[in-house]
């Protein structure tokens, strides 16, 4: 009886807590100012997030259902591999279609740097 | 045997992949999962980029743990810059020059450095030598590229390209 208790404590502060980080993360769309600082919000924030009520739920499963269940481990790994892939391909198609940025963006670098030098470039 | 098993890791990989998807580790489940883990490197092997070699498995463990405790500080991190004062903010793009040439430890690196604290990997140069990275708070940029190349470089050039 006592260890259901603390089991039903810790599996609300995990679903919490994943919803609270959750929450921050989709607020930082709104917080922040610019295409490429948003891009962190949904990358991290979001991580730590679904982390926590995958595990929730992981608890959760393999201690009322017959056996354990690992299928939240293979959410939780294809999330980690695809998260940043989404995020560089969207930053990378950012810095191709020129969005404003807060930070310099190397385009801005490189061509002062191309105007200086302009004769080694086009040796190439 | 190189022909016949191209790549073993791949294989183990593929054959626990099948085994989560079940979720079950009946006999029957184990030898579907091996046969799926040799036939689809087997079948796929003209396609397959280079042979995956771990040449340091305790390093990689070790390295997997330092990034899952780098995810959470991450997202602390980023929660508290995104409740804090959004205005306040110091984003900029940071140039890592890349000493990594196999393309798993490339893109390994770029998923951490997505993964971690306040950075983002956006772009890698056309010749593989530099990964440009947007970062959401920087104090001191060189300070960033240091911190990158100690932290992650390093152990993955150890773990995939033994020197």
């Amino acid at each position: 009886m006592n260890t259901t208790t603390w089991l039903e404590y810790l599996l609300s502060f995990l679903i919490l807590s994943g919803a609270v980080f959750t929450f921050i993360g989709s607020l930082g769309l709104a917080r922040l100012r610019d295409f490429y600082t948003r891009l962190h919000g949904p990358t991290k924030a979001t991580t730590l997030g679904l982390g926590s009520l995958l595990i929730a739920s992981a608890l959760y499963f393999s201690t009322r259902s017959t056996g354990i269940s690992l299928h939240e481990v293979l959410v939780t790994f294809f999330l980690f591999i695809t998260a940043p892939v989404s995020a560089h391909l969207l930053a990378k198609a950012a810095l191709h279609l020129k969005l404003p940025s807060l930070a310099t963006t190397p385009e801005e670098t490189s061509q002062t740097h191309k105007k200086t030098n302009a004769p080694s470039e086009e040796s190439h | 045997m190189r022909r016949l098993l191209p790549h073993p890791l791949l294989t183990l990989a593929l054959a626990s992949l099948w085994l989560l998807l079940t979720n079950s580790i009946a006999p029957g489940q184990i030898v579907l999962g091996l046969v799926l883990g040799w036939g689809i490197p087997f079948l796929t092997r003209r396609i397959c980029p280079e042979k995956v070699q771990i040449h340091k498995p305790l390093t990689l463990l070790h390295f997997i743990g330092v990034v899952l405790m780098d995810i959470v500080l991450a997202n602390l991190t980023v929660a508290r810059l995104i409740l804090g004062r959004p205005q306040s903010l110091r984003p900029a793009f940071v140039v890592l020059p890349l000493t990594l040439t196999s393309d798993i430890a490339i893109s390994l690196l770029a998923n951490t450095i997505t993964l971690t604290p306040g950075t983002l990997s956006a772009l890698l140069s056309p010749d593989r030598k530099t990964l440009l990275i947007h970062a959401l708070d920087v104090d001191d940029s060189d300070t960033l590229v240091a911190t990158i190349k100690q932290r992650y470089e390093r152990p993955l050039k150890e773990i995939f390209e033994a020197c």
